[in-house]
């Protein structure tokens, strides 16, 4: 038998003609890049990280000053990205929840309100989304000056400023001393990402529950247990099994879709890089710089999904 | 008689089978009767409809400005396209969708669908471009507005689907040097934000092109979706893929077929049916995620709306009037979808033998 009608030599020789085409492409596009950005004048390489940024950032968890460098610029931006993140999931998924368990009521109205939610905000944009809650956030709500305090809050234009370890926010001319003030943009951001995650919680904890067995309700019913406890302690957490994957999923495309706070203004890691390719030219590194950041925290996502669905992987005998 | 009864032991069943229950029901039922017609007094008694400015600023507070939409419908459905040739967008548009309402439907499942498409596309492209048939020339770049939302939509679909079947088939392949590269591809797309794939398109892909040779923009951002977007779908077909039985391949194999006949002939064909309902989901994602192109200065519907509005500043403040009337657009295309992907899912499932 010749030799090229051996299926595993052809294989072989197959994956060798492939990958010498990918890097041949990569040589070619990377060949390019360079000869460009030598006749554009494009100045390459991390070493602008050290410079000083020149730029401020409106908010952050740390003061930044824009004499400080680019490194810092990003690590601020970057804390503000996991900052609406964290509090975005945890907003979301208690909003999902209610709203995915709603869908079970026995009361209609529910039930009906549950379905509307999930089907208006799941098919509208999440970027639109976002530009209506800025818009009013910035636009229609009250200015500082005809604040009326609510629960001991203010929710102005200014941004939402809350009552923080018995410091309660005041008035005080034409602005409010004390608590901590929520800047419109972050307000914008964290509604937006949050209500938008929720409609899709909603869908994944519905059919999730659904999946449970109906003899398993059945059987809590007979016990005797009450409706919210037969979800509570019966049909949620057999339905995790099957929610948990989706679940992470969704909680990573909210921290990407963090990533469009560049269209409403708040200084997010995306906007960071934005501003510093702007000044500084040099977009290859910005943009590795960002995609690198995102793809580490989903694959340290990925690995703690797949420990976690090991553990909890139904033990059979 | 019987129809009230029933209808009695429903708002029974439903509405106040316990003392909780029926707590709900009234406190909701307070609450709607509280919204519902306030939401109804802003937004229909009391809005003001025609395209009068002064109207507006004495209606505002009370009742919505839709004079916004009558004003500016043109400039945010059809973006910066020369206002006397916009029957042109409004004409491809038309064909577009139609072709992609008759892709929907059964009865032109047939061969010659693919050929249409060809032509259709190319009538789209004849008729917004011009410069031929004594059509006047529009650069790429005063294309806007829905028709921009639906060809961005359809192309990156279209164009996704070959190179994910590509990669699902390399990511299951036993080929190691295949399923690397597949495996890498698509999680490094997965794991990035799109905009970060955008931002590629509009600074980098310059880059890579050689010195003198310039790409469209249209063309790049379309390259960056048809990329983010494959990545998405390879995952559907995937799974597709993994749900066809092992004795499918080896009775496949036994019969003397080869890797592409096994695939094209009986591998393939079951996968896809079962995913189609998959394939609209990713088709409705990626039509929400065109929106994002306004970042990268394209002005698609989002785009052109924030364009039209805040270029006269009377009608600024009439500018949730025309976030509500896109929202509006995109909630009738993606809903429609996302019913007819349930209609599909059904004939689907009728299919199987169970």
């Amino acid at each position: 038998m010749a030799l090229w009608r051996n299926q595993k030599i052809r294989g072989w020789i197959y994956q060798l003609l492939v990958l010498l085409l990918v890097a041949f492409c990569i040589a070619v596009l990377a060949n390019n890049t360079l000869e460009n950005m030598r006749i554009r004048g494009i100045q390459s390489g991390f070493g602008f990280l050290w410079q000083p940024a020149g730029f401020d950032i409106s908010e952050s968890l740390f003061s930044f000053e824009s004499t400080q460098s680019y490194w810092k610029a990003f690590l601020t931006g970057f804390g503000n990205t996991l900052r609406v993140a964290v509090l975005g999931i945890i907003l979301t998924t208690l909003l999902g929840v209610l709203l995915g368990v709603g869908r079970f009521s026995r009361n209609v109205l529910i039930r009906g309100l549950c379905l509307t939610y999930v089907e208006t905000f799941r098919n509208i944009p999440v970027l639109l989304q976002l530009l209506m809650w800025y818009l009013i956030c910035v636009e229609l709500l009250p200015d500082v000056m005809d604040a009326e305090p609510f629960l001991g809050m203010y929710l102005t234009k200014a941004g939402l400023a809350l009552p923080w370890f018995g410091d309660m926010p005041v008035k005080a001319g034409f602005g409010i001393n004390g608590g901590i003030t929520v800047s419109p943009e972050f307000l914008a951001l964290l509604l937006g990402l949050t209500l938008y995650t929720a409609s899709y919680i909603a869908e994944i904890v519905r059919s999730g529950i659904a999946s449970v067995p109906r003899g398993q309700h059945e059987a809590a019913m007979a016990l005797g247990l009450s409706r919210a406890q037969t979800m509570r302690l019966i049909q949620l957490p057999q339905a995790l099994r099957v929610i948990i994957p989706p679940l992470t999923n969704q909680y990573l495309n909210l921290t990407k879709n963090s990533s469009l706070a560049v269209a409403v203004g708040y200084p997010d890691l995306v906007s960071i890089a934005n501003t510093s390719i702007n000044q500084t030219g040099r977009a290859v590194e910005c943009i590795a710089l960002i995609m690198l950041i995102y793809l580490s925290l989903s694959l340290l996502t990925s690995v703690l999904m797949n420990a976690y669905n090991r553990h909890a992987a139904i033990k059979e005998r | 008689m019987l129809q009230t009864q029933d209808t009695l032991a429903w708002i029974r069943t439903n509405l106040f089978s316990t003392w909780f229950n029926s707590g709900i029901t009234l406190a909701l039922g307070a609450l709607l009767l509280y919204t519902v017609p306030q939401a109804w007094g802003w937004a229909i008694s009391h809005a003001v409809w025609g395209a009068d400015v002064e109207q507006c600023n004495a209606a505002r507070g009370t009742g919505a400005c839709w004079g916004v939409v009558a004003e500016k419908y043109r400039p945010i459905i059809f973006g910066r396209y020369p206002f006397e040739e916009q029957w042109r967008p409004l004409l491809a548009t038309l064909l577009l969708m139609a072709l992609l309402l008759a892709s929907c439907m059964r009865v032109f499942w047939c061969k010659w669908l693919g050929a249409l498409w060809v032509v259709v596309l190319a009538a789209f492209f004849i008729l917004m471009h011009g410069g031929l048939l004594g059509l006047a020339l529009v650069e790429t770049g005063l294309w806007g507005g829905l028709p921009l939302t639906i060809l961005l939509a359809s192309l990156s679909v279209v164009g996704a689907f070959p190179l994910a079947v590509l990669l699902a088939l390399g990511r299951v392949s036993e080929l190691p040097v295949f399923k690397t590269l597949c495996t890498v591809y698509v999680e490094l797309i997965r794991g990035v934000p799109l905009i970060s794939v955008l931002f590629m398109a509009s600074f980098l892909f310059p880059l890579f092109m050689p010195e003198g040779f310039s790409i469209d923009v249209l063309l790049r951002v379309l390259v960056a979706m048809v990329l983010f977007a494959a990545a998405y779908l390879s995952e559907v077909i995937r799974g597709g893929l993994q749900a066809i039985p092992r004795g499918q391949y080896e009775a496949a194999a036994s019969l003397g077929l080869t890797y592409w006949q096994m695939q094209r002939k009986i591998i393939l064909p079951q996968a896809l049916a079962t995913v189609v309902p998959g394939i609209m989901n990713n088709f409705i994602s990626t039509f929400k995620d065109t929106s994002l192109v306004t970042i990268v200065s394209l002005y698609e519907l989002t785009g052109s709306l924030d364009l039209a509005v805040n270029s006269q500043p009377d009608w600024m403040p009439y500018k949730l009037e025309g976030y509500l009337f896109i929202a509006a657009i995109y909630f009738v295309f993606c809903f429609s979808l996302s019913r007819y992907s349930q209609w599909v899912e059904q004939q689907v499932n009728r299919g199987k033998v169970h």
